[in-house]
Protein backbone atom coordinates (compact mmCIF):
# COMPACT_ATOMS: atom_id res chain seq x y z
CA UNK A 1 0.00 0.00 0.00
CA UNK A 2 1.72 3.46 -1.14
CA UNK A 3 2.58 5.34 1.85
CA UNK A 4 1.35 9.20 1.80
CA UNK A 5 4.66 10.69 2.65
CA UNK A 6 6.12 9.26 -0.60
CA UNK A 7 6.41 12.03 -2.68
CA UNK A 8 4.89 11.59 -6.41
CA UNK A 9 7.13 11.44 -9.15
CA UNK A 10 7.73 15.19 -10.67
CA UNK A 11 5.75 15.99 -14.15
CA UNK A 12 9.16 16.35 -15.40
CA UNK A 13 10.65 13.10 -14.84
CA UNK A 14 7.91 11.35 -15.93
CA UNK A 15 7.48 13.55 -19.20
CA UNK A 16 11.19 12.67 -19.82
CA UNK A 17 10.54 8.53 -19.15
CA UNK A 18 7.39 9.18 -21.71
CA UNK A 19 9.70 10.79 -24.29
CA UNK A 20 12.25 7.88 -24.20
CA UNK A 21 9.44 5.33 -24.97
CA UNK A 22 7.82 7.40 -27.70
CA UNK A 23 11.35 7.82 -29.28
CA UNK A 24 11.86 3.63 -28.78
CA UNK A 25 8.05 3.59 -30.44
CA UNK A 26 8.40 5.68 -33.14
CA UNK A 27 11.70 4.25 -34.48
CA UNK A 28 10.21 0.69 -34.14
CA UNK A 29 7.64 1.22 -36.40
CA UNK A 30 10.06 1.06 -39.66
CA UNK A 31 6.76 2.37 -42.10
CA UNK A 32 6.34 5.58 -39.84
CA UNK A 33 10.03 6.04 -40.12
CA UNK A 34 10.72 5.82 -43.09
CA UNK A 35 8.11 7.80 -44.68
CA UNK A 36 8.17 10.95 -41.92
CA UNK A 37 11.34 11.33 -42.59
CA UNK A 38 11.92 9.88 -46.70
CA UNK A 39 8.83 12.01 -47.85
CA UNK A 40 10.19 15.77 -47.69
CA UNK A 41 13.53 14.76 -48.54
CA UNK A 42 12.42 12.51 -51.64
CA UNK A 43 10.11 15.89 -52.41
CA UNK A 44 13.09 17.76 -52.39
CA UNK A 45 15.39 15.56 -54.48
CA UNK A 46 12.10 15.80 -57.36
CA UNK A 47 12.23 19.28 -57.20
CA UNK A 48 15.90 19.93 -56.83
CA UNK A 49 16.40 17.53 -60.19
CA UNK A 50 13.26 19.22 -62.24
CA UNK A 51 14.14 22.81 -61.62
CA UNK A 52 17.94 22.76 -61.23
CA UNK A 53 18.61 25.85 -64.17
CA UNK A 54 20.50 29.52 -62.71
CA UNK A 55 18.07 31.65 -61.41
CA UNK A 56 17.19 34.31 -63.90
CA UNK A 57 19.48 37.21 -62.71
CA UNK A 58 21.31 35.46 -60.23
CA UNK A 59 23.78 33.55 -61.95
CA UNK A 60 25.16 31.73 -59.18
CA UNK A 61 22.08 30.60 -57.04
CA UNK A 62 20.73 27.35 -58.68
CA UNK A 63 15.76 27.30 -58.24
CA UNK A 64 16.89 23.53 -56.30
CA UNK A 65 19.15 25.59 -53.97
CA UNK A 66 16.28 27.72 -53.25
CA UNK A 67 13.71 24.76 -52.89
CA UNK A 68 16.54 23.14 -50.43
CA UNK A 69 16.23 25.83 -48.09
CA UNK A 70 12.48 26.66 -48.12
CA UNK A 71 11.79 22.83 -47.88
CA UNK A 72 13.04 22.91 -43.96
CA UNK A 73 9.89 24.46 -43.47
CA UNK A 74 8.30 21.38 -44.68
CA UNK A 75 10.28 18.89 -42.95
CA UNK A 76 9.53 20.70 -39.86
CA UNK A 77 5.86 20.94 -40.56
CA UNK A 78 6.18 17.20 -40.93
CA UNK A 79 7.82 15.80 -38.11
CA UNK A 80 6.17 18.60 -35.94
CA UNK A 81 2.55 18.98 -36.86
CA UNK A 82 1.92 15.97 -38.63
CA UNK A 83 3.27 13.53 -36.64
CA UNK A 84 2.44 14.89 -33.50
CA UNK A 85 -1.36 15.10 -34.72
CA UNK A 86 -1.37 12.25 -36.05
CA UNK A 87 0.33 10.29 -33.30
CA UNK A 88 -2.35 12.07 -30.61
CA UNK A 89 -4.69 10.85 -32.56
CA UNK A 90 -3.47 7.39 -32.71
CA UNK A 91 -2.82 7.52 -28.41
CA UNK A 92 -6.54 8.50 -28.57
CA UNK A 93 -8.02 5.67 -30.09
CA UNK A 94 -5.38 3.14 -29.36
CA UNK A 95 -6.00 3.26 -25.44
CA UNK A 96 -2.88 5.40 -24.52
CA UNK A 97 -4.63 8.50 -22.97
CA UNK A 98 -6.98 6.34 -21.23
CA UNK A 99 -4.46 4.57 -19.17
CA UNK A 100 -2.28 7.69 -18.34
CA UNK A 101 -5.50 9.08 -17.12
CA UNK A 102 -5.88 6.80 -14.56
CA UNK A 103 -2.40 6.92 -13.14
CA UNK A 104 -1.06 9.85 -11.21
CA UNK A 105 0.49 10.81 -15.09
CA UNK A 106 -0.04 14.50 -15.97
CA UNK A 107 -1.40 15.62 -19.36
CA UNK A 108 2.00 18.04 -18.81
CA UNK A 109 4.09 15.04 -18.27
CA UNK A 110 2.35 13.34 -21.63
CA UNK A 111 2.63 16.34 -23.55
CA UNK A 112 6.40 16.84 -22.57
CA UNK A 113 6.88 13.15 -24.03
CA UNK A 114 5.95 14.61 -27.09
CA UNK A 115 8.14 17.43 -27.28
CA UNK A 116 11.14 15.18 -26.61
CA UNK A 117 9.77 12.89 -29.50
CA UNK A 118 9.22 15.87 -31.82
CA UNK A 119 12.75 17.83 -30.73
CA UNK A 120 14.72 14.20 -31.63
CA UNK A 121 12.80 13.47 -34.67
CA UNK A 122 12.90 17.10 -35.89
CA UNK A 123 16.88 17.40 -35.81
CA UNK A 124 17.21 14.30 -37.96
CA UNK A 125 15.07 15.53 -40.52
CA UNK A 126 16.59 18.62 -40.62
CA UNK A 127 20.15 16.90 -40.81
CA UNK A 128 18.67 14.77 -43.76
CA UNK A 129 17.68 17.21 -45.44
CA UNK A 130 20.64 19.20 -45.58
CA UNK A 131 22.45 16.46 -46.30
CA UNK A 132 20.70 15.94 -49.18
CA UNK A 133 20.63 19.78 -49.81
CA UNK A 134 24.40 19.79 -49.66
CA UNK A 135 25.60 16.93 -51.25
CA UNK A 136 23.08 16.83 -54.45
CA UNK A 137 22.11 20.46 -54.69
CA UNK A 138 25.76 22.37 -53.54
CA UNK A 139 23.44 24.21 -50.51
CA UNK A 140 25.86 26.25 -49.18
CA UNK A 141 26.33 25.91 -45.36
CA UNK A 142 27.07 29.63 -43.52
CA UNK A 143 30.48 29.99 -42.19
CA UNK A 144 29.71 33.04 -39.51
CA UNK A 145 27.32 33.26 -36.50
CA UNK A 146 24.18 35.55 -36.89
CA UNK A 147 23.40 33.52 -39.87
CA UNK A 148 23.74 30.36 -37.57
CA UNK A 149 21.64 33.01 -34.67
CA UNK A 150 19.12 32.80 -37.46
CA UNK A 151 18.25 29.51 -38.29
CA UNK A 152 18.14 28.88 -34.40
CA UNK A 153 15.41 31.26 -33.34
CA UNK A 154 13.79 30.58 -37.07
CA UNK A 155 13.76 26.53 -36.06
CA UNK A 156 12.84 26.86 -32.43
CA UNK A 157 9.77 29.18 -33.23
CA UNK A 158 8.65 26.63 -36.25
CA UNK A 159 9.19 23.97 -33.77
CA UNK A 160 7.28 25.47 -31.15
CA UNK A 161 4.46 26.67 -33.30
CA UNK A 162 3.64 23.59 -35.30
CA UNK A 163 4.30 21.22 -32.20
CA UNK A 164 1.15 23.21 -30.25
CA UNK A 165 -0.90 23.26 -33.58
CA UNK A 166 0.03 20.02 -34.00
CA UNK A 167 -1.76 19.00 -30.28
CA UNK A 168 -4.54 21.33 -31.07
CA UNK A 169 -5.39 19.60 -34.38
CA UNK A 170 -5.21 16.22 -33.54
CA UNK A 171 -8.51 16.95 -32.03
CA UNK A 172 -10.48 17.96 -35.53
CA UNK A 173 -9.74 14.61 -36.35
CA UNK A 174 -12.73 12.29 -35.28
CA UNK A 175 -10.42 9.14 -35.12
CA UNK A 176 -7.45 7.81 -35.74
CA UNK A 177 -7.88 6.60 -39.26
CA UNK A 178 -9.36 9.45 -40.20
CA UNK A 179 -6.11 12.18 -38.79
CA UNK A 180 -3.46 11.25 -41.93
CA UNK A 181 -6.17 12.94 -43.94
CA UNK A 182 -7.43 15.72 -41.58
CA UNK A 183 -3.43 16.93 -40.80
CA UNK A 184 -2.03 16.96 -44.48
CA UNK A 185 -4.82 18.60 -46.85
CA UNK A 186 -4.25 22.15 -45.06
CA UNK A 187 -0.65 21.16 -44.56
CA UNK A 188 -0.10 20.53 -49.14
CA UNK A 189 -2.66 23.52 -49.69
CA UNK A 190 0.03 25.92 -47.48
CA UNK A 191 3.09 24.17 -49.32
CA UNK A 192 2.16 25.08 -52.22
CA UNK A 193 0.38 28.68 -51.33
CA UNK A 194 3.57 29.64 -48.98
CA UNK A 195 6.06 29.39 -51.80
CA UNK A 196 8.06 25.99 -50.44
CA UNK A 197 6.74 23.48 -53.44
CA UNK A 198 6.76 26.22 -56.11
CA UNK A 199 9.23 29.49 -56.31
CA UNK A 200 7.79 31.89 -54.17
CA UNK A 201 8.21 34.86 -56.90
CA UNK A 202 5.79 32.57 -59.26
CA UNK A 203 2.86 32.84 -56.88
CA UNK A 204 0.15 34.98 -57.80
CA UNK A 205 -0.33 38.28 -55.17
CA UNK A 206 -3.29 37.44 -53.86
CA UNK A 207 -2.59 33.59 -52.49
CA UNK A 208 0.83 35.32 -50.90
CA UNK A 209 -1.31 37.72 -49.03
CA UNK A 210 -3.69 34.74 -48.01
CA UNK A 211 -0.71 32.27 -46.59
CA UNK A 212 0.95 35.24 -45.27
CA UNK A 213 -1.19 34.86 -42.51
CA UNK A 214 -0.25 31.00 -41.79
CA UNK A 215 3.68 30.20 -40.40
CA UNK A 216 4.41 28.30 -43.23
CA UNK A 217 5.24 31.15 -45.70
CA UNK A 218 7.24 32.94 -42.90
CA UNK A 219 9.18 29.55 -41.64
CA UNK A 220 10.19 29.05 -45.58
CA UNK A 221 11.18 32.89 -45.74
CA UNK A 222 13.27 32.30 -42.69
CA UNK A 223 15.44 29.43 -43.89
CA UNK A 224 16.04 30.75 -47.10
CA UNK A 225 17.01 33.88 -45.21
CA UNK A 226 19.76 31.90 -43.78
CA UNK A 227 21.03 29.63 -46.65
CA UNK A 228 20.89 32.10 -49.26
CA UNK A 229 22.93 35.02 -50.49
CA UNK A 230 21.25 38.49 -49.48
CA UNK A 231 20.81 39.41 -52.75
CA UNK A 232 18.02 36.99 -53.33
CA UNK A 233 16.01 38.94 -50.94
CA UNK A 234 14.51 40.87 -53.74
CA UNK A 235 12.79 37.77 -54.74
CA UNK A 236 10.61 37.95 -51.55
CA UNK A 237 7.02 39.47 -51.62
CA UNK A 238 8.36 41.87 -49.55
CA UNK A 239 11.94 41.92 -51.57
CA UNK A 240 13.72 41.71 -48.21
CA UNK A 241 14.59 39.15 -45.67
CA UNK A 242 11.46 40.45 -42.78
CA UNK A 243 13.55 39.04 -39.89
CA UNK A 244 11.40 41.19 -37.69
CA UNK A 245 7.90 40.02 -39.53
CA UNK A 246 8.98 36.73 -39.61
CA UNK A 247 9.67 36.38 -35.74
CA UNK A 248 6.26 38.40 -34.70
CA UNK A 249 4.29 36.26 -36.69
CA UNK A 250 5.44 32.63 -35.60
CA UNK A 251 5.31 34.12 -32.08
CA UNK A 252 1.82 35.04 -32.38
CA UNK A 253 1.55 31.54 -33.82
CA UNK A 254 2.99 30.07 -30.81
CA UNK A 255 0.50 32.02 -28.75
CA UNK A 256 -2.31 31.15 -30.81
CA UNK A 257 -1.53 27.71 -30.67
CA UNK A 258 -0.78 27.35 -26.79
CA UNK A 259 -4.13 28.84 -27.02
CA UNK A 260 -5.99 26.09 -28.89
CA UNK A 261 -4.39 23.52 -26.93
CA UNK A 262 -5.18 24.44 -23.71
CA UNK A 263 -8.90 25.16 -24.91
CA UNK A 264 -9.50 21.49 -27.32
CA UNK A 265 -6.96 18.74 -25.70
CA UNK A 266 -9.22 16.17 -24.89
CA UNK A 267 -8.11 12.29 -23.06
CA UNK A 268 -10.30 10.84 -25.16
CA UNK A 269 -11.95 10.47 -28.72
CA UNK A 270 -15.02 12.03 -29.83
CA UNK A 271 -16.93 8.77 -29.69
CA UNK A 272 -16.48 7.54 -26.27
CA UNK A 273 -16.67 11.14 -23.99
CA UNK B 1 -14.24 2.86 6.62
CA UNK B 2 -15.86 2.02 2.93
CA UNK B 3 -13.50 2.02 0.44
CA UNK B 4 -16.51 3.19 -2.18
CA UNK B 5 -19.69 4.69 -0.95
CA UNK B 6 -22.44 5.67 -3.66
CA UNK B 7 -25.80 7.60 -2.89
CA UNK B 8 -28.55 8.33 -5.50
CA UNK B 9 -26.04 8.18 -8.79
CA UNK B 10 -27.57 9.67 -11.65
CA UNK B 11 -26.05 9.85 -15.10
CA UNK B 12 -28.22 10.87 -17.84
CA UNK B 13 -27.08 10.74 -21.96
CA UNK B 14 -29.24 13.14 -24.10
CA UNK B 15 -32.64 11.86 -23.20
CA UNK B 16 -31.27 8.59 -22.03
CA UNK B 17 -30.96 7.87 -18.45
CA UNK B 18 -27.95 5.64 -18.16
CA UNK B 19 -27.92 5.40 -14.29
CA UNK B 20 -31.11 5.77 -12.18
CA UNK B 21 -30.55 6.26 -8.64
CA UNK B 22 -27.41 4.11 -7.39
CA UNK B 23 -26.51 2.99 -4.16
CA UNK B 24 -23.84 1.24 -3.33
CA UNK B 25 -21.08 0.68 -0.44
CA UNK B 26 -17.91 -1.66 -0.92
CA UNK B 27 -16.11 -2.42 2.12
CA UNK B 28 -12.17 -2.73 2.20
CA UNK B 29 -10.50 -6.30 1.23
CA UNK B 30 -13.86 -6.99 -0.88
CA UNK B 31 -14.27 -8.66 -4.45
CA UNK B 32 -17.16 -6.91 -5.44
CA UNK B 33 -19.24 -7.96 -8.53
CA UNK B 34 -21.39 -5.82 -10.58
CA UNK B 35 -23.41 -7.62 -12.86
CA UNK B 36 -25.72 -6.76 -15.74
CA UNK B 37 -26.28 -6.84 -19.61
CA UNK B 38 -25.36 -4.55 -22.20
CA UNK B 39 -26.76 -1.13 -21.58
CA UNK B 40 -27.65 -1.32 -18.15
CA UNK B 41 -24.86 1.24 -16.66
CA UNK B 42 -22.35 -0.56 -15.60
CA UNK B 43 -19.68 0.73 -17.91
CA UNK B 44 -20.72 4.23 -16.72
CA UNK B 45 -21.02 3.50 -13.38
CA UNK B 46 -17.69 2.06 -13.07
CA UNK B 47 -16.11 4.85 -14.89
CA UNK B 48 -17.71 7.89 -12.91
CA UNK B 49 -16.07 5.75 -9.81
CA UNK B 50 -12.88 5.50 -11.82
CA UNK B 51 -13.22 9.74 -12.62
CA UNK B 52 -12.95 9.37 -16.18
CA UNK B 53 -16.69 10.41 -16.28
CA UNK B 54 -18.76 13.43 -14.43
CA UNK B 55 -21.99 12.72 -13.15
CA UNK B 56 -24.95 14.15 -12.76
CA UNK B 57 -26.13 13.88 -9.20
CA UNK B 58 -25.62 11.80 -6.35
CA UNK B 59 -22.75 11.10 -3.94
CA UNK B 60 -19.64 8.99 -4.64
CA UNK B 61 -16.92 8.95 -2.30
CA UNK B 62 -14.00 6.75 -3.77
CA UNK B 63 -10.99 6.03 -1.12
CA UNK B 64 -12.74 9.13 0.70
CA UNK B 65 -12.49 11.42 -1.84
CA UNK B 66 -14.75 12.48 -4.90
CA UNK B 67 -13.67 10.83 -8.15
CA UNK B 68 -14.55 13.84 -10.36
CA UNK B 69 -12.21 16.14 -8.21
CA UNK B 70 -9.73 13.96 -7.01
CA UNK B 71 -6.30 14.60 -7.65
CA UNK B 72 -2.99 12.51 -8.84
CA UNK B 73 -2.54 11.30 -4.97
CA UNK B 74 -5.90 9.64 -5.63
CA UNK B 75 -5.19 8.15 -9.36
CA UNK B 76 -2.13 6.76 -7.21
CA UNK B 77 -4.19 4.32 -4.88
CA UNK B 78 -6.27 2.98 -7.45
CA UNK B 79 -5.52 0.53 -10.33
CA UNK B 80 -7.77 0.56 -13.78
CA UNK B 81 -7.72 -2.60 -15.94
CA UNK B 82 -9.52 -1.04 -19.37
CA UNK B 83 -11.89 -2.97 -20.96
CA UNK B 84 -10.11 -2.58 -24.34
CA UNK B 85 -6.69 -1.68 -24.73
CA UNK B 86 -4.09 -1.76 -28.19
CA UNK B 87 -1.22 0.46 -27.30
CA UNK B 88 2.13 0.39 -26.69
CA UNK B 89 2.34 -2.69 -29.47
CA UNK B 90 6.14 -1.78 -30.07
CA UNK B 91 7.38 -2.06 -26.60
CA UNK B 92 8.02 -5.46 -24.72
CA UNK B 93 6.23 -6.15 -21.39
CA UNK B 94 9.09 -5.70 -19.45
CA UNK B 95 9.73 -2.36 -20.94
CA UNK B 96 5.87 -1.37 -20.48
CA UNK B 97 5.56 -2.13 -17.01
CA UNK B 98 8.99 -0.54 -15.97
CA UNK B 99 7.60 2.74 -17.53
CA UNK B 100 4.10 3.07 -16.22
CA UNK B 101 5.66 1.50 -12.91
CA UNK B 102 7.54 4.90 -12.97
CA UNK B 103 4.36 6.86 -12.47
CA UNK B 104 3.65 5.48 -9.04
CA UNK B 105 4.76 6.77 -5.76
CA UNK B 106 6.03 3.97 -4.21
CA UNK B 107 5.11 1.02 -6.89
CA UNK B 108 5.43 -2.87 -6.37
CA UNK B 109 8.54 -4.43 -8.45
CA UNK B 110 8.56 -4.31 -12.10
CA UNK B 111 9.61 -8.23 -12.43
CA UNK B 112 7.65 -9.82 -9.56
CA UNK B 113 4.68 -7.95 -10.86
CA UNK B 114 5.62 -9.57 -14.35
CA UNK B 115 6.10 -12.98 -12.49
CA UNK B 116 2.68 -12.76 -10.92
CA UNK B 117 0.84 -12.59 -13.67
CA UNK B 118 2.45 -14.98 -15.64
CA UNK B 119 4.66 -13.60 -18.28
CA UNK B 120 8.02 -14.05 -17.20
CA UNK B 121 8.41 -16.27 -20.29
CA UNK B 122 6.74 -13.40 -22.60
CA UNK B 123 8.92 -10.53 -20.46
CA UNK B 124 10.90 -9.57 -23.57
CA UNK B 125 8.02 -9.74 -26.36
CA UNK B 126 6.61 -7.26 -28.06
CA UNK B 127 3.14 -6.56 -26.91
CA UNK B 128 2.35 -7.05 -30.37
CA UNK B 129 3.44 -10.28 -30.40
CA UNK B 130 1.14 -11.52 -27.60
CA UNK B 131 -1.65 -13.64 -27.80
CA UNK B 132 -5.39 -11.84 -27.02
CA UNK B 133 -4.83 -13.56 -22.80
CA UNK B 134 -1.48 -12.33 -22.72
CA UNK B 135 -2.30 -8.89 -23.71
CA UNK B 136 -4.95 -8.82 -20.87
CA UNK B 137 -2.56 -10.01 -18.24
CA UNK B 138 0.23 -7.35 -19.15
CA UNK B 139 -3.00 -5.01 -18.90
CA UNK B 140 -3.42 -6.57 -15.66
CA UNK B 141 0.01 -5.80 -14.94
CA UNK B 142 -0.50 -2.73 -15.24
CA UNK B 143 -3.59 -1.75 -13.46
CA UNK B 144 -1.67 -3.45 -10.06
CA UNK B 145 2.12 -2.59 -10.75
CA UNK B 146 1.10 0.62 -8.66
CA UNK B 147 0.53 -1.22 -5.92
CA UNK B 148 -3.30 0.08 -5.79
CA UNK B 149 -5.63 -0.37 -2.85
CA UNK B 150 -8.75 -0.27 -5.32
CA UNK B 151 -8.45 -2.21 -8.54
CA UNK B 152 -11.14 -2.05 -10.96
CA UNK B 153 -11.80 -4.96 -13.66
CA UNK B 154 -14.10 -3.95 -16.41
CA UNK B 155 -14.88 -7.26 -18.32
CA UNK B 156 -11.30 -8.78 -17.60
CA UNK B 157 -11.52 -12.11 -19.40
CA UNK B 158 -13.58 -11.49 -22.63
CA UNK B 159 -11.62 -13.77 -24.95
CA UNK B 160 -9.77 -16.03 -22.93
CA UNK B 161 -9.55 -20.00 -23.09
CA UNK B 162 -10.50 -21.75 -20.64
CA UNK B 163 -7.38 -22.21 -19.10
CA UNK B 164 -6.02 -19.01 -19.20
CA UNK B 165 -9.26 -17.76 -17.38
CA UNK B 166 -8.54 -20.18 -14.28
CA UNK B 167 -5.13 -18.74 -14.40
CA UNK B 168 -6.53 -15.47 -14.29
CA UNK B 169 -9.09 -16.41 -11.72
CA UNK B 170 -6.16 -17.52 -9.16
CA UNK B 171 -4.51 -14.25 -9.58
CA UNK B 172 -7.05 -12.59 -8.91
CA UNK B 173 -7.85 -14.04 -5.62
CA UNK B 174 -4.73 -13.77 -5.14
CA UNK B 175 -4.71 -9.97 -5.22
CA UNK B 176 -7.86 -9.95 -3.16
CA UNK B 177 -5.61 -12.35 -0.36
CA UNK B 178 -3.55 -9.30 -0.32
CA UNK B 179 -5.71 -7.30 0.68
CA UNK B 180 -6.72 -5.05 -2.36
CA UNK B 181 -10.34 -4.47 -2.61
CA UNK B 182 -11.47 -5.37 -6.14
CA UNK B 183 -14.62 -4.20 -8.61
CA UNK B 184 -15.01 -6.51 -11.05
CA UNK B 185 -17.38 -6.20 -13.87
CA UNK B 186 -18.10 -9.21 -15.69
CA UNK B 187 -20.52 -10.82 -18.29
CA UNK B 188 -20.01 -14.14 -17.27
CA UNK B 189 -21.59 -15.34 -14.20
CA UNK B 190 -19.28 -18.28 -13.42
CA UNK B 191 -16.75 -15.89 -13.10
CA UNK B 192 -18.53 -13.07 -10.61
CA UNK B 193 -19.63 -16.77 -8.98
CA UNK B 194 -16.26 -17.96 -8.49
CA UNK B 195 -14.51 -14.60 -7.52
CA UNK B 196 -16.85 -11.99 -5.88
CA UNK B 197 -17.63 -11.89 -2.34
CA UNK B 198 -20.44 -9.79 -2.93
CA UNK B 199 -22.54 -8.57 -6.02
CA UNK B 200 -25.27 -6.18 -7.49
CA UNK B 201 -26.97 -6.72 -10.22
CA UNK B 202 -27.77 -4.08 -12.82
CA UNK B 203 -30.77 -3.36 -14.99
CA UNK B 204 -31.92 -0.55 -16.73
CA UNK B 205 -29.23 1.57 -14.77
CA UNK B 206 -31.01 0.69 -11.63
CA UNK B 207 -29.77 -2.22 -9.08
CA UNK B 208 -32.65 -4.89 -9.18
CA UNK B 209 -30.87 -7.44 -6.61
CA UNK B 210 -28.30 -7.34 -4.50
CA UNK B 211 -26.39 -9.93 -2.56
CA UNK B 212 -23.85 -12.46 -2.45
CA UNK B 213 -23.45 -14.99 -5.59
CA UNK B 214 -25.20 -17.94 -2.93
CA UNK B 215 -28.16 -15.82 -2.19
CA UNK B 216 -28.69 -13.46 -4.75
CA UNK B 217 -32.43 -13.31 -6.02
CA UNK B 218 -33.75 -15.77 -3.88
CA UNK B 219 -31.26 -18.31 -4.69
CA UNK B 220 -31.95 -20.45 -1.49
CA UNK B 221 -35.27 -19.39 -1.24
CA UNK B 222 -35.85 -22.81 -3.61
CA UNK B 223 -34.44 -26.07 -4.45
CA UNK B 224 -35.20 -28.41 -7.37
CA UNK B 225 -35.23 -32.08 -6.43
CA UNK B 226 -35.04 -34.13 -9.39
CA UNK B 227 -35.21 -38.27 -9.57
CA UNK B 228 -35.91 -41.25 -11.51
CA UNK B 229 -37.44 -44.47 -10.54
CA UNK B 230 -39.68 -47.08 -12.77
CA UNK B 231 -42.45 -44.34 -13.22
CA UNK B 232 -39.79 -41.95 -15.24
CA UNK B 233 -38.19 -38.81 -14.68
CA UNK B 234 -39.77 -36.71 -11.50
CA UNK B 235 -39.17 -33.08 -10.75
CA UNK B 236 -40.23 -30.72 -7.78
CA UNK B 237 -39.60 -27.33 -6.77
CA UNK B 238 -39.63 -27.01 -3.16
CA UNK B 239 -38.73 -24.47 -0.57
CA UNK B 240 -37.73 -26.74 1.85
CA UNK B 241 -36.71 -30.39 0.26
CA UNK B 242 -35.70 -31.88 3.58
CA UNK B 243 -39.45 -33.66 3.80
CA UNK B 244 -39.08 -34.88 0.58
CA UNK B 245 -35.66 -36.09 0.72
CA UNK B 246 -37.02 -37.95 3.79
CA UNK B 247 -39.82 -39.37 1.88
CA UNK B 248 -37.92 -40.63 -0.99
CA UNK B 249 -35.16 -42.30 1.53
CA UNK B 250 -38.04 -44.52 3.17
CA UNK B 251 -39.28 -45.74 0.05
CA UNK B 252 -36.59 -47.93 0.12
CA UNK B 253 -36.89 -48.01 -3.86
CA UNK B 254 -34.08 -49.99 -5.28
CA UNK B 255 -34.69 -48.20 -8.75
CA UNK B 256 -34.49 -44.75 -7.49
CA UNK B 257 -31.41 -42.96 -8.86
CA UNK B 258 -30.19 -39.94 -10.25
CA UNK B 259 -31.29 -38.20 -7.27
CA UNK B 260 -30.40 -34.63 -7.60
CA UNK B 261 -30.71 -31.94 -5.19
CA UNK B 262 -29.93 -28.33 -6.84
CA UNK B 263 -30.24 -24.33 -6.07
CA UNK B 264 -31.18 -22.60 -8.98
CA UNK B 265 -28.71 -21.31 -11.10
CA UNK B 266 -27.09 -18.03 -11.04
CA UNK B 267 -27.89 -17.73 -14.68
CA UNK B 268 -31.62 -18.67 -14.21
CA UNK B 269 -31.58 -15.82 -11.43
CA UNK B 270 -30.34 -13.32 -13.25
CA UNK B 271 -32.51 -14.03 -16.30
CA UNK B 272 -35.42 -13.63 -14.01
CA UNK B 273 -33.78 -10.72 -12.58
CA UNK B 274 -32.86 -8.61 -15.74
CA UNK B 275 -35.98 -10.15 -17.39
CA UNK B 276 -38.28 -8.64 -14.64
CA UNK B 277 -36.73 -5.01 -15.25
CA UNK B 278 -37.22 -5.23 -18.97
Amino acid sequence: MTTLTVPLPSTLRTGLSRGAVEIKQFFRERDAVVFTFALPSCILIMLGFIFDEPLEGYAQVHASQVFAAGMIAYGIVSTAFISIGIGISGDRDDGTLKRLRATPATAGAYLIGKVVLVAVTTLAEITLMLAVGVLLFDLQLPTDAGRWLTFGWVLALSVIACTLLGIAASSLARSARSAPAVMNLPVLALQFSSGIFVHIAALPAAMTAVSSFFPVKWMGQGFRSVFLPDALAAQEVAGQWEHGRTALVLAAWCVLGLVLCLATFRWTDRRTS
Amino acid sequence: MAVIEVHGLRKRYGRHQAVDGIDLTVERGEVFGLLGPNGAGKSTTVEILEGYRPRDGGDVRVLGEDPGTAGRRWRARIGVVLQQANDSAGLTVREVVRHVAGFYPAPRDPDAVIDLCGLSDKADAKLRTLSGGQRRRVDVALGIVGDPELLFLDEPTTGFDPQARRQFWSLIRSLAAEGTTIVLTSHYLDEVEALAGRLVVLAGGRIVAEGTPATIGGRTEESTVSWRDADGTHQVSVADPTALLAGLAGRNDPQLTDLRVQRRSLEDVYLDLIGEAR
